[in-house]
């Protein structure tokens, strides 16, 4: 469902990392219970600018550089959000995640549901994801899917600065663990320079979006786009181009994959007939899979063609031929929307 | 104690490994000006350099031989260089070039040279556990090779060093930590995330000796690497060695440190362990015509690396799809008889 369009009217515009940096402050403000943690998070604002200034309103004690052993501080978020606080962790890089996995999976995610409901676990665990800027492949991946997998997170990608604010109020706010992905190329970092798209009006007040509504950022009749994070972007590029084609293709932003918006798809494709869903996470077992299944389990009728557009099933590579074959463009966008249009 | 040749050849290896770390910075920064792209000019993504961290990789890989396994961590080039990776390819990897040690799949972080048994992890501590199985796999084939697994300051409170100390100790293996300490871990100086800044006390806890190195002298790094090495190689165990040294870039290219006072940072670049070393040369009677040698050797290496690398050619895109697995699926011969050969029958 798209969200009333008198939300995204405002004069002032932010870039995405602004946009959280002033709902973890709106929310730090608010509430004493919440507070951050992370590598380099305190002097120096966050590798991705995930935390500029905070420091300097809030102090160490609530915005807490920790020492690089993830296992320890994400599973100190669990026990202090059991406790009654409501922290932040940050793991600056996704692919780190290993690391602390089971304090993410076997405790943050399922303590509620083993203690049968008996605990809670407020907390966020935010993290950077995506590659396009060659840092090979223990830096570069997003692994949605891995998280939206296992049952007991919920799970966020924002793709512009207002859903971003907005989104970011929901988490902090929610009773339980929310994992919020934001992908490094659209912060609007000075040495990353993100696409024009991501930088979006946001009002000053707090306001929040609620999970489980895709948003329906381009409407078009003669396909579905399905996706997230940076490839909202690379496929509003790739249905522009295609416009001028006459091919008037419609674009949905999860914005949340659990819980997920399986009902806007299926409203969309019963329309369009045709479904392209573009992932930056690996083609096997993931997002692909399960967003075309989720509309053939609505009305496997609806469906006239299907194309995925995903990472191959290899590890990112560093070198720029290799990455740019790997990483899905606008061109393969607009390719996979051709094919599905193809009986046209 | 080491003669003055060899103090030679270590000062003509450091000075390379600074030389070969200040070309880099220039190549990454062209295309980076004036606005800083990550993902632009002929090096994309991050960058980190090691220049002031010479006299750990020279002063402990001096004392091993290609047949010892070393594994490096994301700041990796002067260990590589010191422990004999081949430079030219190591150089087209970081350039992203076909003729690259990886075929440029590994860039900067992730160098690999089987030849010489070096390794590297771009995730912080990783590169400790494979270094005990190297140990192990010496043990097991009753060789007197020896792992070296080098981690940074930042990366003493991580699981992963710890679970490798306490295995490698209870196993005996001959394998060396090396703590490299630079006072920073990108933003956190050590006295903000631990109470034992000391990292070789963190040997206490797992019954191994554990030395520290104060001064940034290879010459003192090299007598304490020569102990824990000979201790490892002699099947006597592990040890752990923190040697400091320092930062005299930022943590990546790009970094303005913008939280690193600047007395700080001048310190770093005052003690330089290359102008040590060349001292104490002077005090054994080499000349300016020994060392302007030894220099243009070390920095004619470096410059025909980069020019040799500049010059390979860019992997094919579809070589991102080579190499996942070194035998491939599709092309795993069928191990279980077929129902034709058995009849159907078991
Ligand atoms: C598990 C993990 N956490 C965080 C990082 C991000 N990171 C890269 S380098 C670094 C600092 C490392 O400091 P140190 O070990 O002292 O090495 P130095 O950079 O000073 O050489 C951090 C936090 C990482 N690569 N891996
Ligand atoms: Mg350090």
């Amino acid at each position: 469902m798209a969200r009333p369009e008198e939300h995204r009217q405002t004069e002032r515009s932010l870039t995405m990392s602004r946009a959280m940096v002033e709902a973890i402050a709106h929310e730090m403000r608010e509430d004493d219970a919440v507070f951050y943690m992370g590598e380099d998070v305190a002097d120096y604002g966050g590798i991705f600018d995930s935390t500029e200034g905070l420091l300097d309103e809030f102090g160490r004690d609530r915005i807490m550089d920790v020492p690089i052993s993830e296992t320890a501080y994400i599973g100190a978020a669990v026990g202090a959000a059991q406790g009654g606080m409501r922290p932040i962790a940050e793991l600056m890089f996704v692919d780190f995640f290993g690391v602390g996995m089971d304090q993410i999976y076997n405790q943050m995610a399922k303590n509620t549901y083993m203690s049968g409901g008996a605990l809670s676990v407020p907390m966020v665990l935010t993290a950077a994801v995506g590659g396009t800027y060659n840092d090979a492949a223990q830096h570069s991946q997003t692994l949605y899917g891995t998280f939206a997998h296992l049952p007991g997170m919920k799970v966020v990608v924002p793709s512009t600065a207002y859903d971003a604010k907005g989104l970011l109020h929901t988490a902090i706010r929610d009773d339980d663990p929310v994992v919020y992905l934001f992908h490094k190329r659209l912060m609007g970092i000075g040495w990353l320079p993100a696409p024009d798209g991501p930088k979006t009006g946001v009002p000053e007040e707090a306001y929040t979006i609620p999970f489980g509504r895709a948003d329906i950022k381009r409407e078009g009749a003669d396909a579905t786009v399905v996706t997230l994070g940076l490839h909202v972007h690379r496929a509003l590029a790739a249905a522009d181009s295609l416009a001028d084609d006459g091919i008037d293709a419609e674009v949905i932003d999860l914005r949340t994959l659990a819980p997920l918006d399986i009902e806007t798809i299926r409203d969309s494709v019963a329309k369009t007939g045709r479904l392209v869903v573009v992932d930056e996470d690996y083609r096997s077992y993931g997002l692909t899979g399960e967003i075309i299944a989720g509309v053939a389990e609505g009305d496997l009728a609806a469906l006239d063609a299907v194309e995925r557009v995903a990472l191959p099933d290899v590890p990112i590579p560093y070198a720029r031929p290799m990455e740019n074959e790997v990483i899905p463009d606008t061109d393969d966008i607009t390719a996979a929307i051709r094919r599905v249009r193809s009986d046209e | 104690m080491l003669g003055v040749t060899e103090l030679q050849d270590m000062y003509e290896t450091m000075v390379m490994a600074r030389h070969y770390e200040e070309r880099l910075q220039e190549e990454y920064l062209e295309g980076k000006q004036p606005a800083f792209d990550i993902s632009a000019g002929p090096i994309p993504g991050e960058l980190h350099l090691a220049a002031g961290h010479e006299a750990s990789g020279v002063g402990v890989c001096h004392h091993l031989r290609a047949e010892d396994s070393v594994t490096a961590p994301h700041r990796p080039h002067h260990i590589a260089i010191a422990k004999g990776v081949d430079l030219k390819a190591m150089t087209a990897e970081i350039f992203g070039r076909e003729t690259g040690l990886s075929g440029g799949k590994g860039g900067h972080m992730h160098l690999f040279d089987p030849d010489v048994n070096f390794a590297c992890s771009g995730i912080i501590a990783e590169g400790c556990p494979p270094a005990v199985g190297a140990g192990l796999d010496a043990k097991k084939r009753n060789a007197d090779d020896v792992a070296v697994a080098f981690l940074g300051e930042g990366a003493i409170d991580q699981g992963a060093f710890l679970e490798s100390l306490n295995l490698a100790s209870v196993q005996n293996l001959p394998v060396v930590f090396v703590i490299e300490d630079n006072d920073w871990a990108i933003s956190m100086p050590k006295e903000r995330v631990t109470d034992v800044t000391n990292g070789a006390q963190r040997a206490a806890g797992f019954d191994l000796p554990g030395t520290r190195v104060d001064a940034d002298d290879v010459i003192a790094i090299s007598d304490a690497a020569t102990d824990a090495i000979g201790r490892a190689r002699d099947g006597n165990g592990p040890s752990l060695l923190e040697v400091q040294v320092h930062r005299r870039m930022g943590h990546f290219m790009g970094d303005a440190e913008g939280y690193r006072p600047d007395a700080d940072k001048d310190a770093a670049t005052r003690r330089d362990a290359i102008e040590r070393l060349e001292t104490k040369l002077r005090a054994n009677d080499i000349d300016d015509e020994t060392f302007d040698e030894l220099r243009s050797r070390a920095r004619d290496r470096v410059e025909e690396a980069i020019e040799w690398a500049k010059e390979q050619p860019e992997p094919e895109p579809s070589a991102a799809y080579e190499d996942v697995f070194s035998s491939p699926p599709s092309e795993e011969p069928e191990r279980a008889p077929s129902v034709a050969d058995t009849g159907g029958e078991d």
